[in-house]
């Protein structure tokens, strides 16, 4: 699917496999040239940032680090972070369920389009995704005047960031589910359905359990994309301190007054937090691997 | 027929109305204003916005520095998809984890952690710099943030297909004589070859539309270190909306057409290796 990249797998390690025959191994100079490049290349561009993050957050001491995290307007910026995930997560699981049963479970035409549609907002840029909403209910906007009218704010106000949040994590749930629900087929369902179970019964008790590490799986990286989305909600921010700003909104205004030491403190916790989602995500993928394997027996 | 056969299963209606929905809501009816929106502007006065002097050199910043940065991640990520199949080495657990750190970090924390580690006093800008080689606040600044985060693309699209490859195929190269590295070239690469490029498509998308970790490093310099994205948010500053909506139609019709590519790319590594993904 287009957009995707990571979906529920665990690398199981077989590296013995190849490296104990001739005809699948490199000489040695040769492994260790594409492994020398390959590691420099990974500390280079992804280990030396993650680790600059927490030594810039520290390098005024703990006590500034501390403060940077309790003052209001990062408080404040966390319980919006919090309160956006909090909406755009159920909203999402919801709709992904949704789709992943009408397309893994029946036959209908336009399937491969609906797919590829689910999938679209991954492929827009996260400015174009702010921008949509500004352009619907902005001033100038389709509801602009009427909003106005009755002095409902969207855009420059929580609801703006909320609705762009959910666009932008729209695919993750179901583009982990359609592709797992498609290969565990329907017959289990349909035998839960012909000895007489409804609906919600043969969902809970049937496709539920086998799903759960997928759904978990897309749960937490949708948590990810929504607590750390900066692009399409600093669009339809209006950068409010205290007021409509999230987590990354109120690093980058820290980060633009020079100061330093609270940008890189409050983005160590969005780094910490994008840690435990690895972890998190690590954890399922062996979860899931061993629940395959104790079928397969 | 299809619409015709009885349906064991309850709840189709429901599930797809409902998915329907919920699509157009969200996605489909918003990203239609845009469209809708620009068509206020006559077709010449469309063509004068986005041919722009200014906006055309955004054009070749993103695009130029997003086709660099996904070759440079086809490479490596090639390379390091390769060594955690195929070699043993310690602390892979924890590096085939971490190559998925780009997904899950917020691209403002990978933008001003780049900014930190390039400027003229950072931890690598300090070494750098003395060389001449400026990387941030220009246009490096902004390949160095798009290498980050279009690695995964490659390596999680490659990955998979060179787990399932069969040694078999090796070990007949092997014994009919061929060099490790004729192996590679005439067997191995064509079997990844469809992965390799839709990694590659992902990242050019990924990295065409990307704005977080760029703004911080790029020094947003016009005609030099301008993004297409930030040319949006600069026209939406200066409330020139309907400018900003033309540039975003450019935008949305690339995406469009790559993920258009990256579809047909899918298509063929599924026929290629024979996986359903």
């Amino acid at each position: 699917m287009a957009g995707a990249a990571t979906t529920l797998h665990w690398h199981g390690d077989h590296a013995s496999k190849y490296e104990s025959r001739s005809a699948t191994r490199e000489a040695p100079w040769v492994k260790g040239l594409i492994l020398g490049l390959s590691l420099t290349f990974f500390a280079v561009f992804l280990l030396l940032p993650l680790v600059a993050v927490f030594v810039e957050a520290l390098r005024k001491g703990l006590e500034t680090y501390w403060l940077a995290l309790v003052e209001p307007d990062a408080l404040s910026a966390i319980k919006l972070t919090l309160i956006t995930a909090a909406i755009a997560l159920p909203v999402n699981l919801v709709f992904g369920v949704a789709a992943a049963w009408a397309i893994a479970k029946f036959e209908f035409r336009g399937k491969q389009l609906l797919t590829t549609l689910i999938d679209l907002p991954f492929s827009v840029s996260p400015v174009v995704a702010g921008l949509i909403y500004v352009l619907i209910f902005g001033a100038q906007g389709w509801f602009g005047p009427w909003l106005a009218e009755h002095d409902i704010r969207i855009v420059f106000a929580v609801p703006g960031i909320v609705l762009a949040t959910v666009f932008v994590t729209f695919p993750f749930v179901a583009r982990e589910l359609i592709p797992l629900m498609q290969a565990q087929g329907k017959e289990e369902e349909e035998a839960a359905v012909v000895l007489g179970a409804n609906g919600w019964q043969t969902f809970w008790h049937v496709t539920l359990p086998n799903i759960k590490w997928g759904l978990l799986y897309g749960v937490i990286l949708c948590n990810a994309r929504a607590m750390g989305e900066f692009g399409a909600v600093s669009v339809v921010s209006g950068h409010i301190r205290g007021q409509t700003n999230t987590m990354p909104l109120h690093v980058e205004i820290l980060y633009n007054e020079y100061n330093f030491a609270a940008a890189f403190a409050v983005a160590s916790v969005l780094a910490l937090l994008a840690l435990v989602t690895l972890v998190i995500k690590t954890w399922v993928e062996w979860k899931a691997a061993q629940a395959q394997a104790a079928i397969e027996k | 027929m299809a619409a015709q056969q009885h349906k064991v299963l309850p709840g189709f209606h429901l599930a797809l109305g409902y998915t329907l929905v919920y699509l157009s809501l969200v996605v489909l009816i918003p990203l239609a204003a845009v469209f809708i929106k620009s068509s206020a502007l006559s077709l010449e006065e469309f063509w004068a916005v986005v041919s722009a002097p200014r906006v055309v050199a955004t054009y070749q910043v993103s695009f130029g520095l997003s086709l660099l940065a996904a070759a440079i991640n086809a490479v490596f990520g090639l390379m390091l998809a390769w060594a955690l199949v195929r070699y043993r080495f310690p602390g892979k657990k924890l590096v085939d984890a971490l190559v998925d750190l780009p997904f899950a970090l917020p691209t403002a924390v990978a933008g001003i952690a780049l900014t930190a580690l390039y400027a003229g006093n950072g931890w690598l800008g300090q070494y750098l710099e003395p060389l001449g080689i400026k990387v941030a606040f220009g246009p490096l600044g902004i390949l160095v943030a798009l290498v980050f985060i279009g690695l995964p693309f490659v390596v999680r699209t490659v990955q998979p297909i060179l787990e399932d490859l069969d040694t078999e195929l090796e070990e007949a190269a092997a014994s009919l004589g061929a060099q490790r590295w004729q192996t590679f070239r005439l067997v191995i690469l064509p079997i990844l070859l469809p992965a390799l490029l839709t990694g590659f498509a992902l990242a050019f998308a990924r990295a065409v539309g990307e704005y977080g970790s760029v703004i911080f490093i790029a020094g947003n310099l016009p005609f030099v270190s301008e993004i297409t994205p930030l040319m949006i948010i600069t026209k939406l500053e200066q409330y020139d909306y309907v400018g900003a909506t033309a540039i975003a139609v450019v935008m949305l019709l690339i995406s469009f057409a790559l993920l258009l590519l990256i579809n047909l790319l899918q298509a063929w590594t599924a026929k290629r290796t024979g996986r359903n993904r």
